[in-house]
């Protein structure tokens, strides 16, 4: 007998929820419990006061499946609000990431002129060293990441994704 | 405005909500809350012998009396031994509240004496929790979590103390603010919905309902609608395990309970079926077999309160998110205003008394030897006129009892259904005794369940409680050795109850009576012996020691590959079959 495998969509899902202990802990927790999978999870307090966080989920699952992580998280007793942004409709997903380059010669300056393409910034330089700022979609960042491999990569922090629905209406 | 330390605010607290009993077990990081309980006497303290039963105990009051169940254990091991029972009323959907002690907030995270991080263990086999760090939060939180816990679908809440909050004082705000306003479950459904599931109902010529364990924790109302709405529809009823009792066993259009052990009638029209009305139940696996082959031309509409347990296992055409005391009393509105005639079902229920007259709970009934399905049949006609409250432990005598034991009313049968807990029944019927001072109460054992919570017969000595447990002693863990009869080819791998004890004598150490049955003859005795003694009894009821629990569908099997009788069983399952559970 073999474990078979499903056939997953993915889909982002923008949660908002009560800023308090352990509310991380419970999101996550909830994905690991029932078998769900993460691909990148953001968080952060968007309030004045700071009792709401948004926290974006991107998770690959089936349709079927799908429904069911957003009722389970919607039934968390601090989570406020649940939306389906892949199923909501247009949206925008950015992603930031800091990218240390080492090299000299022919590899950093093409390193630089690549950061250039990319419209990355340079946020720190040494006479044999970049740490560059790149912000876009995954599939951006990915390529950026890749070609620096190329040119002397030292190592990436990235934010995952963060994610809003397109037009003047809140998601 | 004088202060008042956490644990005075916590007993207030408590008291004002209307608590009358707490079910614990103290050590060092709740002795603060000890001392404000020893200084009252609004709340009652029962001493349990282990945390996991004063878990599983509120448990029993919970279900017997609808009352939210309130548990108090110490830190560290108080709390991890009560993780078993949380777990049990999360899966079961039973309103509780678990008051924790933890260590000093100065040593919380530094490996000090009785630790755990209970909060971080509790996370996910809660409905929520809380780690208090201010006494001046204390009031609101413990007012939120007894609303969590019995708003909604309803579960185990906990609420982890630290030593020093019960000790520190803060002014105490009678009416403290609840801190999640967001929660706020759907209890009203749409009406539009209720509508189109009437007329669906009307419009059925095969209907069904299947109802569950929510019905029961709806409240009584709600069992009440269900007849009404059953009598004014003619449909048959049949229900989940947590469900027995919502409708009565007596009434014609009862079917029996449905899934794994359920009647042939029950899952042979579920089967059949051209419309389920699903009320309060989740689809469990146990009941509806392989999923592929579940109810395959039926609609299914769904009631529940719980918004993730729709279209979790089944697919349903029509979701009606509410209370289902609520729904029900929407349906019969419904039904009436738009002026339904009673259906013609005449032919279903043709096709149901077929199925009904393969008469799948019959036994062989033996002159040498007690079958158990007649003990628990002899045991129900002996206290049918009681109302008893009947707990289980898990097993072949759980399903025997749930199919051979009748239920005509709600409260009265105490089950651990989703999670299976073996070892529920003994401290749950401790809890449903106190709930219900003057009721017969009965747990139906086996001998090896009933091992596993051994020590709270000391509990009902101490209280007094007339509690009964009637042990169905095959001398094997039945069901797991019926299982490897049926799949692994009567390997019997550790399966057979070795050394065990005297129960009689046991009973009688504990002070309670004990009474041996071994023969048929002895057996109406014994049980009158048991019911007239006023006091604890324990009954070691003597039963055949390879007898199957049937019908069964075997794990992934569909409806209507139903086993009838054990010649029907042969030896191994291939691997597919294995990994089932």
């Amino acid at each position: 007998m073999h474990i078979k495998q499903e056939l997953n969509e993915r889909h982002t899902l923008a949660v908002v929820v009560d800023n308090e202990p352990g509310i991380l802990a419970r999101i996550a927790g909830l994905f690991t419990a029932r078998g769900y999978n993460i691909e990148s999870l953001t968080v952060s307090e968007i309030t004045e006061d700071k009792a709401v966080s948004r926290i974006t989920i991107v998770t690959s699952a089936s349709p079927h499946v799908m429904e069911q992580i957003i009722a389970q998280l919607d039934r968390l007793v601090p989570v406020h609000k649940v939306t389906d942004l892949t199923v909501l409709g247009p949206h925008v997903e950015r992603e930031l990431a800091l990218v240390k380059v080492a090299g000299t010669g022919d590899h950093r300056i093409e390193a630089l002129r690549l950061a250039e393409v990319y419209r990355a910034h340079v946020l720190d330089a040494t006479i044999s060293s970049f740490v560059f700022e790149v912000t876009g979609g995954r599939d951006k960042i990915d390529k950026f990441v890749e070609l620096m491999g190329e040119l002397g990569l030292v190592e990436v922090a990235r934010t995952g994704v963060v994610a809003i629905s397109r037009g003047r209406e809140a998601a | 405005m004088s202060e008042k330390s956490g644990a005075d605010i916590l007993i207030e607290v408590l008291t004002d909500l209307g608590v009358e009993v707490v079910f614990g077990y103290p050590g060092g990081a709740v002795l603060p809350i000890y001392d404000a309980l020893f200084k009252q006497d609004a709340i009652k303290h029962i001493l349990v012998r282990h945390e996991q039963a004063a878990t599983h105990a509120a448990e029993g009051y919970a279900r017997s009396t609808g009352k939210p169940g309130v548990v108090l254990v110490t830190s560290g091991p108080g709390a991890t031994n009560a993780v078993t029972g949380i777990t049990d009323a999360l899966m079961d959907s039973i309103p509780m509240v678990v008051i924790t002690g933890q260590v000093p907030t100065g040593l919380i995270g530094t490996d000090a004496f009785q630790e755990a991080d209970t909060v971080g263990i509790t996370r996910h086999c809660s409905k929520h929790n809380y780690l208090v760090k201010n006494p001046a939060q204390l009031a609101s939180v413990v007012r939120e979590a007894f609303h969590i816990a019995t708003a909604g679908r309803p579960g185990p809440v906990v609420i982890d103390i630290p030593k020093d909050v019960q000790v520190a004082t803060a002014q105490e705000r009678s009416n403290a603010p609840i801190r999640h306003k967001a929660y706020a479950p759907q209890v009203k459904a749409d009406p539009a919905r209720i509508e189109e599931a009437v007329d669906m109902l009307a419009a059925a010529e095969r209907p069904i309902f299947y109802t569950g364990g929510g019905i029961i924790n709806s409240g009584p109302e709600a069992s009440r609608l269900l007849r009404e709405l059953a009598a004014l529809t003619g449909a048959p009823v049949t229900s989940t395990l947590m469900g027995l009792g919502a409708f009565p066993a007596s009434s014609p259009q009862w079917v029996g309970m449905l899934g794994m052990h359920g009647t042939y009638e029950a899952n042979l029209a579920m089967n059949q079926a051209d419309l389920i009305i699903a009320l309060g139940a989740r689809f469990d696996d146990r009941v509806t077999g392989r999923l592929d082959a579940f109810s395959p031309n039926s609609r299914k509409v769904h009631v529940d309160i719980d918004r993730s347990s729709i279209n979790k296992n089944v697919r349903v055409d029509l979701p009606i998110i509410a209370d289902v005391g609520s729904a029900l009393a929407d349906m019969i509105e419904a039904w009436k205003r738009r002026k339904h005639p009673t259906p013609d079902l005449a032919e279903w229920w043709n096709r149901i008394e077929g199925w009904r007259a393969v008469r799948c709970l019959d036994f062989e009934d033996r002159k040498d030897v007690i079958m158990p399905q007649r003990a628990i049949r002899a045991l129900w006609e002996a206290t049918k006129d009681k109302a008893p409250v009947i707990t289980t432990e898990v097993g072949q005598h759980q399903m025997w009892a749930a199919q051979h034991f009748d239920f005509d009313d709600p409260n009265k049968w105490l089950t651990s259904g989703g999670l299976g807990t073996m070892g529920y029944g003994l401290p749950a019927a401790i809890g449903a005794q106190l709930g219900n001072p003057d009721a017969l109460v009965i747990d139906i054992a086996g001998e090896a369940s009933i091992q596993m919570n051994i020590q709270e017969l000391g509990t009902a000595t101490q209280y007094r409680l007339p509690v009964k447990i009637f042990i169905l002693n095959n001398e094997y863990m039945g069901m797991v050795r019926q299982w490897q009869q049926l799949t692994y080819q009567s390997r019997y791998s550790e399966s057979y109850s070795d050394a065990l004890p005297d129960f009689v004598k046991l009973a009688e150490a504990y002070g309670w009576k004990g009474i041996l049955i071994e023969t048929p003859d002895q057996l109406d005795a014994g049980i009158a012996e048991m019911i007239a003694h006023d006091g604890p009894v324990m009954v070691d009821c003597r039963v055949a020691k390879l007898a199957n629990c049937f019908p069964m569908i075997p794990s992934g099997a569909a409806h209507t590959e139903m086993i009838l009788q054990s010649a029907q069983v042969s030896g191994e399952m291939d691997d597919e079959a294995k990994a089932l559970v």
